[in-house]
């Protein structure tokens, strides 16, 4: 059954993908061919087991709290589409006001 | 003697410590027989070839001076373009990185430069590792050895094609639902899934986080498990990593498997979506481990259909958030269009993925949203449970699980771009190893009557026990001795 296209927009905002028209209709059709198939696990017993969320039991993992070499600010910053004064720069972020 | 881009690293290993050969003559001669494929096969996104050379002037001025850092230092490597790598251009399969210059190393790579391997270069595979034939790399396929028209399998295609095709004894890929096994059996080659943790995942670009693991290709057993040795152990920088050290792998690999359990799967049934030559190879391989002194019995693994059904809900959930990370903002692709924030990163994502991608940040976000989260992830969760009680049962009376890792041979290039659902068909065999977390091989059993292509026999080991799944996957390959007969090399 497809996934009616109000979810679509709703998960698409929700994810960030800003997708066309032609994306979002052929979404609704493929996810819901997808998610059909994993509807089959609904048929198991799962009463009472466990989850697993990670195949290896271990518990947080800590390290003293010191300082150590990292990155430096510059190649930190090598990579960034747009850098401005030591910092990732970035599109407005709040209106401004009128 | 073997044509030098056919011997096993082992065995180079060996030369080069004789002098019969120079790491510059051996990357010398792996470049120019690249060069050949990559023109056919489209195996790489970035090639290093001065720097490969390089580091193969300095392990030979090492050898000479008497200290090489390992037994295989001069024998050159590739990686999947998933392994950060500093200073070599990185963009895991996707347009969205494209151009980023890694500021570091990942483990991986850090661990088998300190053994001396050069490196060839970045592989191609789908793009994020979402697919099981590389058709969803950005940058197009890449092509099987054994014919062409046919896809490598995925993520890593082109480790297993280049390993397969002779233009690297070994080579690095990753698994989150077969990656690294599918591929192998698509082209004929061996690959393994390590134990979830053995190695670390520092600086291997994220898909799904409780599934990604590292794992050799190579051409022949003892090739990856020298490959493991050097990579595998703890590593601080993974708080996933098993807190331990790792052993050497080559010992004991050929005690033999006389007085071995090996359990097949009732389960598996021949039809099903299975190719019949495939099944016909995977039964001799049965009756070849039987002759070799194991004992074969049934083991009954009723979750194991429900694998696809769980892995298709959870990996896309640790997708979606691990994707988000892409945001125009600190790497990577930044869309010019977009007047604030939010819509400059709305759309460099829209730009900057692929289909499949989009299509997996879609599912993983719907699963995870509001409402859902219990009927689709948790109880996918609870399913991976079972997953695991049903291995651990099995392992109570047999040492080994056997099975196809492919239901089919290498499938023709789009014959499944358009069916998401067939292509994720693919991974059936290999999908559930990874929720439990084992560990697994793909060994070749030679080729398909059918259709002329490679099958591969999957042996699945106990969490941990890695040992006994090297050591009756060399006493196959052995006893079958396809990959060192002519037959055994692709037509290229």
């Amino acid at each position: 059954m497809p996934i009616d296209r109000a979810a679509v927009d709703h998960v698409a905002r929700l994810a960030r993908l800003d997708l066309s028209e032609q994306e979002r209709r052929r979404m609704s059709d493929e996810l819901g061919k997808i998610l059909e198939h994993a509807e089959r696990i609904q048929a198991l017993a799962l009463d009472g087991v466990e989850p697993t969320s990670h195949a290896v039991a271990i518990r947080n993992v800590m390290r003293p709290d010191e300082a150590r070499p990292s990155l430096t600010q510059e190649e930190a910053l090598s990579n960034a589409p747009v850098a401005e004064g030591g910092r990732f720069s970035v599109p407005r972020i709040l209106e401004e006001e009128e | 003697m073997t044509e030098l881009p056919y011997v096993a690293a082992t065995e180079l290993a060996a030369l080069l410590d004789a002098g019969d050969i120079s790491a510059v003559e051996l990357t010398e001669t792996l470049r120019a027989r690249v060069e050949h494929l990559d023109d056919k096969l489209h195996l790489f996104l970035k090639r290093t070839d001065e720097r490969a050379l390089s580091d193969a002037r300095a392990a030979d001025a090492r050898r000479s001076s008497g200290d090489r850092l390992s037994l295989f230092d001069g024998v050159p490597i590739g990686y999947k373009d998933i392994f950060v790598t500093r200073g070599v251009p990185t963009t895991c399969g996707s347009r969205i990185l494209e151009g980023w210059v890694p500021p570091f190393d990942a483990t991986v790579v850090e661990r088998c430069s300190r053994a001396g391997l050069p490196i060839l270069g970045k592989l191609n595979m789908d793009e994020f590792a979402m697919g099981s034939s590389t058709e969803n790399s950005a940058f197009g396929p890449s092509k099987n050895p054994w014919n062409l028209k046919t896809v490598p399998g995925g993520s890593s295609g082109a480790s297993a094609a280049l390993v397969a095709a002779g233009g690297a004894p070994w080579a690095w890929g990753t698994e989150t639902g077969g990656s690294v096994r599918q591929p192998a059996s698509l082209c004929g080659v061996v690959g393994v899934k390590p134990t979830y943790g053995l190695v670390s995942r520092y600086g291997m670009i994220a898909f799904a986080s409780s599934l990604d693991q590292a794992g050799p290709l190579s051409r022949t057993v003892k090739d990856s498990a020298a490959l493991l040795t050097i990579a595998a152990g703890h590593d601080p920088l993974d708080s996933t990593s098993i807190p331990q050290a790792a052993p050497d792998y080559l010992e004991g690999i050929d005690r033999g498997i006389a007085g071995m359990r090996i359990g097949i799967v009732k389960e598996i049934e021949s039809g099903d979506g299975m190719q019949p030559g495939v099944g016909e190879r995977v039964q001799e391989a049965y009756q070849r481990l039987e002759k070799l002194g194991a004992s074969i019995e049934e083991v009954s693994l009723p979750s194991f259909e429900y694998g696809i059904s769980a892995y298709y809900l959870i990996a896309p959930a640790e997708a979606s958030s691990n994707l988000a990370r892409y945001d125009g903002v600190r790497y990577g692709l930044r869309s010019s269009d977009g007047s604030d924030v939010g819509a400059m990163m709305a759309r460099t994502r829209a730009e900057g993925f692929g289909d499949e991608v989009k299509r997996r940040i879609m599912l993983g976000t719907y699963a995870l949203s509001a409402g859902y989260y219990d009927a689709y992830y948790g109880k996918a969760q609870r399913v991976r449970t079972l997953i695991t009680r049903d291995l651990e049962r099995a392992y109570a009376s047999v040492d080994l699980i056997a099975c196809p890792t492919s239901p089919t041979t290498a499938f023709k290039l789009g014959e499944r771009t358009n069916d998401p659902l067939a292509m994720y068909l693919s991974d059936v065999f290999t999908v559930p190893v990874n929720l439990a977390g084992n560990a697994a091989i793909s060994v070749p059993c030679g080729v398909s009557a059918d259709d002329g292509l490679p099958v591969g026999l999957q042996l699945i080991a106990k969490s941990l026990d890695e040992a006994t799944m090297f050591r009756a996957a060399y006493a196959f390959e052995q006893d079958l001795g396809w990959i060192d007969s002519p037959e055994g090399r692709p037509p290229l």
